[in-house]
């Protein structure tokens, strides 16, 4: 072999190490929080909250207990509206588009963010019922276009094979996992931009809850997601980024690689590691 | 960071598994110093007891290298720590493999020792420039396993600023052996064994570095690995 021969069939690991680093790149924010305080009555929950979500990126809130990380994640659809004395401050741009200016009409917003809740709920109603509701209050009503949306709901969230046999049977008659990825069929049948998790897996048996994790790995193809998890490992395993919240204040976040390795902030490392706060 | 760390978890077992996984660490790191204090003694002594002894110890080295791998598998996959505690226990995985060789290391010079005791009995008056060598080298890995056991890592680039001093004789002793080898042929066998034992020490100083690196990473959470010894100050005083 001469040294010409060798520098031509040289093992090339250039792409290898590429591939590493991958998730350093920059990406497109998609969700913008510009210093959010939020006020309920007299009790601030959020302090000057300021981030960004990533298009077509999960990223996952923790935190402990009260510190404010489901609040933040009602306020990406405004569901803290619905709660009485909430005072809002503050800037949230989907889009470049500021959520709370009075012009915007919410409804439209939950449509363009999704939302997915701790506990499973389904309507009592059929399967096909519960994936075409959304549909249907927007009046579509044709039988093609809906059962087309069904089938490519249910496969989005990985139940069509379970379920195609009996999408008469009523929703309530499913296991929880199957009634969560149910419940997410039925946010990703409108097509949102965004999906909001909160605490999806957290009532669910560990196969149902590594199918909900195989399913947001799945979906990120499509959706920006949001997911608060009281489960460290699970920020970890599905997540590209992870905020790390504490006492209504955003401490630190970070790609979810870098935060659990080598978190930057002291309070990050003693609440990822077990230590006492 | 101070080794305090280790001791503050939630979890009164979890501190009791890292604790325990140090002082194992530890016990290694003075098992294997001591095997190099030994080593070098029988080999500029010719004492063939000691250096038996030492071969004897490279055996407990292994043992504890093992079951410290074990505890730290036995961690990840139970307890799937994060941050420092991640670091710590990679670390470790790294730092015993490093001592582990240091072992390995002592244990050929005390082979050497034998073989060079049978060949000759009266000639380990002659070694003295491997002891100052060897003075070297003891220090960077004493000095290594002290940052590990106060996790301090503000004078480490004191102990890798040693690995030069230590090229430096290995050089210079490779050019007496070679001196020695030209003047009488007959030298050759006991010189080569000699160049083995400074070959082995040059190592342990690598090994040193290597285990600094490591508990640069542990505890600063920076890959310093590959620097040279200007690259690696700079970056410490980053």
């Amino acid at each position: 072999m001469t040294a010409q021969h060798a520098r031509t069939h040289s093992i090339d690991v250039s792409s290898i190490l590429r591939d590493q680093k991958k998730t350093d790149e920059p990406n497109e924010p998609c969700i913008k929080v510009e210093n959010l305080n939020l006020f309920y009555a007299q009790k601030q929950a959020l302090h000057d909250v300021s981030m960004e979500m990533h298009k077509k990126k999960v990223t996952a809130y923790i935190g402990p207990s009260g510190c404010g990380k489901s609040t933040l994640l009602r306020c990406i659809n405004r569901m803290n509206d619905l709660v009485d004395n909430v005072t809002i401050e503050g800037k949230i741009l989907l889009d470049n588009e500021n959520i709370y200016d009075k012009t915007v009409n919410v409804a439209a917003l939950r449509r363009r963010v999704g939302m997915v809740f701790q506990k499973p709920n389904p309507f009592p109603k059929s399967i096909f019922e519960n994936v075409t509701y959304g549909l249907r209050i927007q009046g579509i009503n044709d039988k093609r276009i809906l059962e087309e949306t069904v089938e490519s709901a249910l496969r989005g969230a990985a139940l069509w094979d379970e379920v195609k046999d009996r999408l008469n049977d009523n929703a309530l008659g499913l296991s929880g996992g199957q009634q969560q990825r149910l419940v997410i069929a039925r946010a990703i049948a409108i097509e949102p931009e965004v999906l909001l998790l909160d605490e999806p897996a957290s009532a669910l048996d560990p196969i149902s809850t590594l199918k909900i994790e195989e399913l947001i790995n799945e979906l990120k193809e499509k959706y920006t997601i949001v997911i608060v998890t009281h489960n460290m490992q699970q920020a970890a395993r599905v997540s590209d980024y992870t905020a790390f919240m504490f006492m209504g204040e955003l401490i630190e976040m970070g790609t979810t690689s870098e935060l659990f390795t080598n978190p930057r902030k002291q309070q990050t490392e003693d609440y990822i590691t077990g230590r006492y706060g | 960071m101070d080794n305090s760390k280790i001791g503050q978890h939630i979890s009164g077992q979890f501190n009791k598994e890292l604790e325990d996984v140090r002082n194992k660490v530890l016990t290694m790191g003075g098992l294997v110093e001591q095997q190099i204090e030994l080593a070098v003694t029988a080999f500029t002594t010719g004492d063939v007891e000691m250096a038996e002894l030492v071969i004897k110890q490279d055996n407990q080295v292994d043992a504890l290298e093992m079951a410290i791998d074990q505890e730290c598998m036995q961690i990840l996959a139970l307890r799937q720590p994060a941050a420092f505690d991640l670091r710590l226990l990679i670390a470790v995985i790294k730092v015993i493999n490093e001592l582990e060789r240091v072992g390995d290391m002592a244990e050929r010079i005390a082979e050497m020792a034998i073989q060079l005791s049978n060949a000759d009995s009266n000639k380990h008056d002659q070694y003295y420039e491997l002891e100052h060598m060897a003075e070297l080298v003891q220090e960077m890995l004493h000095g290594a396993l002290d940052v590990f056991a106060r996790m301090n890592i503000e004078d480490v680039t004191a102990i890798t600023g040693l690995d030069e001093n230590v090229d430096r004789e290995y050089g210079s002793i490779i050019r007496q052996l070679i001196t020695k080898m030209m003047e009488d042929p007959r030298n050759i066998t006991r010189m080569l064994n000699v160049l083995w034992v400074a070959r082995s020490l040059e190592r342990i100083g690598d090994h040193a570095c290597n285990v600094c690196e490591h508990l640069i990473y542990m505890v600063k959470g920076e890959d310093v690995r590959h620097l040279t010894q200007e690259e690696l100050e700079r970056k410490m005083k980053e």
